[in-house]
């Protein structure tokens, strides 16, 4: 039996949005599997929504299914309603383009956007009838494979997953696939998985956490060494030089039901040096990779006549950054064949007023609302995270778009950053405030969202080292502001919740033990963590209690420069003494420029690795924020003019 | 005022289980890729005018949706290629049957269905005639139903217009039942509850929807049998 719809159909009529597990979107496929192809099944660990639009999973989706030894197929996680109806009615997990069991498939590979996921990954493993530690499948289960950001710290998750891969997977999945290839020829004998496991660490960018013994010296880590002479000590990611070589997704999906981000995504480039301190994302996808504009040009035009979107998103980490940006946002909005009825985002808006006059321009059909993300509440505090955002910027910025329309803007910080002090965090309710004063100058009804996090430190960036604030310390900053706010009626304060915000500090900077932690939590029921509805702290506290683990040690205590850090064996480029030097300048309070524009300061990735940025324009964009319309000849400082301006207090 | 297009379309297979939402945002696409330059509302968020008619319960499927369009004045419109210009932009199992245009100033779906035809399937082992024979005697029948989050019990009885027993093509035992719409539509649910709460259903088909022109029963776009094939998957 291949299909298991006849199977799955009868309990649809019970349960909500039956159309998640449906497919039949636009651009899926129906691939024809036979003993010579190797067949994936890439896992969002996620409800449907959230996963479908991931443009990570849709580039492998289609680069493996145009290999005539391979077949590729998606599954999401079900909703807790489904999954009950599945455990009683023996169904386990299942593709959405041919409905066939997970089991069917040579490779489970998972896409980790975010640590809550974690015990969902078990729990798809769980449903696809495989065992979830790694050690106790045999050669009749598939491998279980994962990347995406997270894979960049794999140890939490290293007794379940038997490959990671880390950095952009379109060649890595190819190199991947030929080795699984031999594999499945030879006929997945008894004792083979083993074998398979050690050709792959073969592969560039591949972590067979298997292949690796940790020491320990107490709750430190002593070492995390190769168990074989062949296998490589540290595992450097894999990047794509060439953005333009890759045009993925050629035929994005469109979903038949709602899902987040539904409209076309053309990924204009990748990686981003802006250099914020806090930002894994920039630290681990360097250099900047820009696709060439008439690319984007083609990819646009041809995508909206395919889908029949009406609205399309540039995505990058910072799209106001691509070099000619303006030109390309003009071309798309006055294109006659968009008939004036496409409109267009530019997700991750730098702060500024150039940035304000492109979103007039793209915003021309419907006016959406307009974010900024300052991150933090004072100068002070933002020449220490290097988002170098002056205050005249903002306002600049604010007093742009409200004067151009916008009733309402929304802004984006944190709060737990490293030396922040009350006076800090109450800079973001005085920000705020005087967002609004400046756009009660053109409409009495103007408003501010100010939306905090609570922030997580993360492997690979200079903030590696710093100990995270406390649950309790996290919500008083969120009283401080709740209280200093109560009376702005124009100010709605909206906050993440400081628990979730432990859970994932104990997965981020986790090491191997913590797996024992997610398998604990998954067991009691812990899954769709990242959702509020189920997430529940007193799972993952008992766990830690239950293993002998201190949230303490894992979460917000400092760690020393001395110390093996779990990650220390996986590799985004970057030398650990930049990073350092990188800590150390932001407890100085110094703001480093954009490499993009300014001479290199060896960070590691482009030396390393022989590739570097590919950007357009020489040149920084028109508009100067964050230190790149400056003067920046003075070296890795910011300069003097950029210190405080007026208008706080 | 624009010209209308009044479209007659089916909705069988997987996408069945698409909402009533889907439909509509389907039908957005479909229309932007095939260049129909659909008249769109004015303001501060334009939206194309397509107006639907009675909801298909999320699970039915139908061979009887009807949706009219709005198109800009200056539109050469082939209404003929309509059907063969629309169907492949829609999803699998989406297909158009009929297209005509109509009278702008014509009554809406929404005002002018009264009653639609049903045809519900079981399991081979479910018994339907006594069932039926029963409700047909009976001179109330009462369900509790819930509308805008409030629920109420009503008398589902005078909106039975016609129910018989009926079987499949496969042979099995359905249900065909003509259900007014108004003053509140009978779902087929609420229907199945009032019969015998234990039924469950294998397969729900919308096969007409109902107008009255000078006292006669007709159908708002009238389709000839076997006109299109189905591509429902």
């Amino acid at each position: 039996m291949t299909s298991l719809w006849p199977r799955i159909e009868p309990l649809l009529a019970k349960v909500q949005k039956p159309a998640r597990y449906i497919g039949c979107e636009d651009g899926a496929r129906t691939p024809v599997h036979g003993s010579g192809r190797v067949a994936w099944l890439l896992v969002y660990p996620d409800a449907y929504e959230v996963g479908l639009p991931n443009q990570g999973l849709q580039i492998l989706y289609e680069i493996l299914n145009e290999r005539d030894d391979a077949v590729a197929e998606r599954a999401y996680a079900p909703w807790v309603d489904l999954e009950a109806l599945m455990r009683s009615h023996r169904v386990p997990l299942f593709s959405v383009d041919t409905h066939r069991p997970a089991g069917d498939f040579d490779l489970l590979a998972f896409n980790l956007s975010a640590e809550l996921v974690y015990t969902n990954v078990l729990n798809c493993i769980d449903l696809a009838g495989a065992p979830v530690r790694a050690p106790d499948r045999g050669p009749e289960h598939p491998l279980v494979v994962a990347g995406g950001h997270c894979a960049f710290n794999p140890e939490p998750l290293a007794d379940f997953v038997d490959v990671f891969v880390i950095g952009d997977g379109e060649e890595v999945v190819n190199e991947i696939t030929e080795v699984v290839a031999e594999w499945k020829a030879s006929g997945r004998t008894p004792g083979s998985r083993e074998h398979v496991l050690r050709e792959l660490t073969g592969v560039a960018g591949v972590y067979v956490p298997s292949m690796y013994d940790v020491a320990y010296e107490g709750p430190s880590l002593r070492a995390i060494t190769p168990r074989y002479p062949d296998v490589p000590q540290r595992v450097e990611k894999r990047t794509v030089a060439d953005l333009a070589e890759w045009p993925y997704p050629k035929q994005q999906l469109v979903p038949l039901t709602e899902v987040v981000h539904d409209r076309l995504n053309v990924e204009i480039f990748r990686g981003c040096t802006r250099g914020c301190r806090f930002c894994q994302a920039g630290m681990i996808t360097r250099p900047v990779r820009e696709r060439p504009a008439e690319q984007v040009r083609t990819m646009v035009s041809d995508g909206l006549r395919r889908t029949g979107y009406d609205e399309v998103s540039l995505t990058s980490l910072s799209s106001a950054d691509f070099s000619g940006i303006d030109g390309v946002v003009a071309g798309i909005v006055n294109d006659p064949v968009n008939c004036g009825q496409v409109s267009l985002s530019l997700p991750s808006l730098r702060v500024d007023a150039f940035t304000v006059s492109v979103a007039t321009e793209i915003q021309k059909v419907r006016r959406t609302g307009l974010t900024f993300a300052p991150e933090a509440g004072t100068w002070r505090l933002r020449q220490v995270i290097n988002k170098l955002i002056r205050e005249e910027d903002l306002y600049g910025a604010v007093e742009s778009a409200y004067s151009q329309g916008w009733r309402r803007v929304k802004l984006y910080f944190m709060t737990g950053l490293p030396t922040e002090m009350d006076e800090d965090t109450l800079g973001i309710a005085n920000l705020a405030r005087n967002c609004v004063a400046i756009g009660r100058r053109y409409n009495k009804g103007a408003s501010v969202t100010a939306s905090v996090g609570g922030f997580v430190p993360k492997p690979h960036t200079p903030f590696q080292w710093f100990g995270q604030n406390a649950v309790d310390e996290l919500q008083r900053k969120v009283g401080l502001l709740r209280d200093d706010l109560r009376r702005d009626r124009a100010v709605q304060l909206r906050w993440h919740d400081p628990k979730a915000t432990l859970a994932e500090g104990i997965a981020s900077r986790g090491d191997r033990r913590v797996g024992a932690v997610i398998e604990e939590v998954w067991r009691r029921g812990g899954v769709f963590q990242e959702w509020s509805e189920h997430f529940d702290l007193a799972l993952w506290e008992e766990a830690m209690a239950k293993h002998g683990l201190s949230i303490e040690w894992y979460v917000t205590r400092h760690r020393t420069d001395d110390e093996v850090l779990p990650w220390d064996h996986i590799s985004a480029g970057l030398h650990k003494d930049f990073l350092w030097q990188d800590w150390q300048d932001a407890l100085a309070e110094h703001g480093l420029p954009d490499c993009r524009w300014t001479p290199c300061y060896d960070c590691g990735v482009c030396t390393d690795y022989g590739i570097e940025h590919v950007v357009a324009s020489a040149l920084p964009p028109a508009g100067g924020s964050q230190g790149t319309g400056q003067d920046l000849s003075v070296g890795g400082d910011v300069p003097v003019t950029l210190l405080p301006v007026g208008g706080r207090g | 005022m624009g010209q209308r297009f009044r479209i007659r379309f089916q909705k069988l297979g997987k996408v069945r289980w698409t909402s009533h939402r889907d439909v509509a945002r389907m039908w957005e696409r479909a229309c932007r890729r095939v260049q129909l330059p659909l008249a769109y509302t004015a303001g501060f968020s334009p939206r194309p005018k397509m107006h639907f008619g009675l909801a298909l319960p999320t699970g039915a499927e139908s061979v009887a949706e009807y949706l009219d369009l709005d198109v800009v004045d200056e539109a050469d419109v082939d209404v003929d290629g309509l059907p063969a210009l629309l169907s492949p932009a829609l999803p699998a199992g989406v297909d158009v049957t009929a297209v005509a245009a109509i009278d702008p100033k014509a009554p809406s779906l929404q005002e002018d269905v009264h009653s639609c035809t049903w045809r519900v399937a079981f399991a081979p082992d479910v018994e339907l005639a006594a069932l039926v024979e029963r409700a047909l005697a009976s001179s109330s029948l009462l369900v509790e139903r819930e509308r805008k989050g409030r629920m109420s019990v009503d008398d589902v009885r005078p909106a039975i217009l016609a129910l018989s027993a009926e079987a499949t093509a496969d042979g099995d035992p359905e249900l065909e039942a003509l259900l007014a719409t108004r003053p509140r539509a009978l779902r087929p649910q609420e229907l199945l509850q009032a019969l015998d709460p234990d039924l469950e259903t294998t397969r729900v088909r919308r096969t007409h929807q109902w107008i009255e022109r000078d006292g006669l029963r007709e159908e708002p776009l009238a389709v000839a049998p076997h006109a299109v094939g189905a591509r429902a998957q």
